[in-house]
């Protein structure tokens, strides 16, 4: 049904345009393959990318399960009592708090390091030796986060893990790494550097890769040395790679994953290892809350484009071309 | 001609420069066995713990390589129809969907190449919204809800059959083949499905590799899908079963067998189903590589 009448109003609105009947028909003779194609993917974007729009006036109504959306009466204070309730919420806060404090850290210590690795492959000499080295890089990204978090587990435990088992044996403490919320961030962390570092750099050596050689001839013969090679020429050729990717990180600040943070969650851990995402699973889906998590979750989304709106203006001011 | 005996030299030198190496080069190299070690070095503890005997895991002795050698783990877990199941079922959904994502994004991708097509601009809205603006967990969650799609195998295909960022990539790569090849053929009177199935595709087995691979991954790794849409166990994906079984969730096997009650046992089988279930795809990468690595690059430079 909806696949007519969205192809009905593709061809009304050719006729719009200012060519005649003929032109129309002849224009749509040549190219209807095209708008054949495109059927599918669109009817897709349709029902499952813009009909759950729809659903969002939930987060202003008051849920009920028999009533048809549109039918739902709204909610009280003018319809924002879901996010007035979230925001008197303290496990919302804590939520926020959590996703805001992992994406910072996320971005602060795992923003600059593909960019190292990549500017170290660069320089490795070893053609076969780099291939290696990428090959293994690669490998954690292939891994879910279920069996990350599960090597995690068995290498962080703290009577049998491995880390624990070395520290036992040169005389430390046995630190719990996945069981105490300050070391637990700190292991949530570092073990998604070590899943995304190696995949994350390939956009850099591509980047470095699309560089012109001749620079690094000429500065050759200009006598440059090796450092100066890759600050003054390499940094500045990736320096938009580096703008736009950065630009989509602050924009994705509030957003959360669900699977990296509710593999790795575990009770002990709650109070910093709660972010929003998984919060709106539990309360949601899980509590059956829905226009409240659909209410934190509308906030979340219209946070993270005023956010890509923010970082890509400021780009903009800053010489760089932004995403757009 | 004392000229050109002094450029021959001066590029000799270079080439000879750029083989020397020094204390930075070394350092480098050094840097770079440390990071491929801390990348692989978990893994083969992991495979160590998964062949090892239950004494030696409970008293912490084991780390790269087994002991008390004994394929047990492995044994059992091949043997239990539910890991068997699972494994097939995620084969099976896999396959499809990579499958039907591969056709979706091609039919979405190839249309939005000609600068011809009336509309191409309001399509490109269409789908550029889409990538900044989510509606959200639960408006999706409701979604599949009023289709039907809870607890339908549907529903783990379907929802995640289209990525915009790899429709955007295969467009690029496109964008990449000249335009005078289609021209050719529109002249020879092809038609436009013609063309995609017989220029276009054949010249694109780079990118449907590589999307193919990104698909699958997403697909085999994928495990909120299934845990916010299904709850019948028989269509759990392999990483939702892994997920419950890590975290004795129904506490599945842990007891029902004799001597599955120590906890090294069940470590070691632990570590044999995270084996069992990373292996095909540690199989299946490295061999697409260089693929990739191109795509990736494509996506990068053309976006």
């Amino acid at each position: 049904m909806a696949a007519a009448s969205k192809k009905k109003k593709k061809k009304e609105k050719i006729e719009k345009r200012p060519f005649s009947k003929e032109e129309a028909i002849r224009y749509l003779k040549r190219y209807w393959q095209l708008y054949l194609l495109l059927l599918l993917p669109m009817v897709y974007f349709l029902i499952f990318k813009y009909v759950p729009m729809v659903y969002i006036q939930i987060a202003f109504k008051k849920y009920s399960l028999v009533q048809n959306v549109w039918k739902m009466p709204w909610a009280d204070n003018h319809g924002f009592q879901y996010f007035i309730q979230a925001f008197h919420d303290r496990d919302f806060w804590f939520a926020l708090r959590n996703t805001v404090v992992l994406n910072l850290l996320d971005l602060i210590i795992g923003f600059p390091i593909p960019i190292f690795f990549a500017i170290m492959l660069n320089e490795l000499r070893l053609p076969r030796f780099k291939k290696v080295v990428q090959t293994i890089a690669y490998m954690p990204h292939f891994l879910s986060w279920v069996i990350v978090a599960s090597i995690a587990l068995q290498l962080f435990t703290p009577s049998t893990g491995l880390v624990n088992v070395l520290i036992q044996k040169m005389g430390g403490q046995s630190i719990p790494f996945l069981n105490d919320p300050k070391h637990w961030v700190f292991t949530y962390i570092l073990v998604g550097i070590w899943q995304s570092f190696g995949w994350n750099s390939i956009i850099y050596l591509a980047a470095i890769a699309g560089i012109n050689n001749e620079l690094y001839e000429a500065a050759e013969v200009d006598g440059a040395g090796r450092w100066a090679k890759i600050w003054h020429i390499t940094l500045p050729g990736i320096r938009s790679t580096i703008v736009v990717l950065l630009i989509m990180n602050l924009g994705n600040i509030i957003g959360s994953s669900f699977d990296r943070p509710f593999a790795f969650q575990n009770n002990t851990v709650m109070s910093w290892a709660n972010v929003l995402s998984t919060y709106v699973y539990t309360n949601g889906i899980k509590g059956l809350k829905f226009s409240l998590t659909t209410a934190i979750g509308l906030f979340q989304s219209v946070v993270g484009v005023i956010f890509l709106l923010i970082s890509n203006r400021v780009a903009r001011k800053f010489g760089e071309r932004g995403i757009w | 001609m004392a000229d050109s005996k002094i450029k021959v030299k001066t590029i000799n030198e270079k080439v000879r420069s750029r083989h020397r190496f020094k204390l930075s080069d070394y350092l480098i190299i050094f840097v770079c066995i440390l990071i491929t070690l801390v990348c692989v070095l978990p893994l083969i503890n992991l495979l160590a713990k998964s062949l090892s005997g239950s004494d030696y895991l409970v008293k912490g002795e084991v780390y790269l390589i087994p002991k008390g050698f004994t394929t047990f783990a492995y044994k059992t877990v091949l043997s239990d129809k539910k890991y068997i199941w699972a494994f097939w079922w995620t084969v099976i959904l896999t396959v499809v969907g990579t499958l039907l994502s591969l056709f979706m994004t091609a039919c979405c991708a190839y249309p939005l190449i000609y600068p011809k097509l009336k509309g191409r601009g309001v399509f490109n809205i269409i789908i550029t919204i889409t990538m900044f603006f989510n509606a959200g967990t639960i408006p999706n969650y409701l979604l599949m809800k009023s289709i039907g799609f809870l607890d339908n195998p549907l529903s783990l295909i379907i929802p995640s059959c289209l990525s915009v960022f790899n429709m955007i990539i295969m467009r690029s790569f496109f964008y990449q083949i000249p335009d005078s090849l289609r021209e050719a053929a529109e002249i020879d009177g092809a038609g436009f499905i013609r063309i995609l199935t017989t220029i276009y595709l054949p010249l694109s087995k780079p990118v449907i590799a590589t999307l193919a691979l990104f698909y699958a991954v997403g697909r085999w790794n994928g495990y909120s899908d299934a845990l916010m849409y299904i709850k019948e166990s028989k269509y759990y994906p392999l990483q939702l079963l892994l997920y419950n079984v890590i975290n004795n969730i129904n506490n599945v096997e842990v007891s029902t067998q004799e001597g599955f009650s120590t906890p090294g046992l069940s470590n070691s089988l632990k570590a044999a189903i995270v084996m069992f279930t990373t292996i095909p795809i540690l199989c299946v990468y490295p061999w697409l590589q260089k693929y990739f690595i191109h795509s990736v690059m494509v996506g990068a430079v053309k976006e």
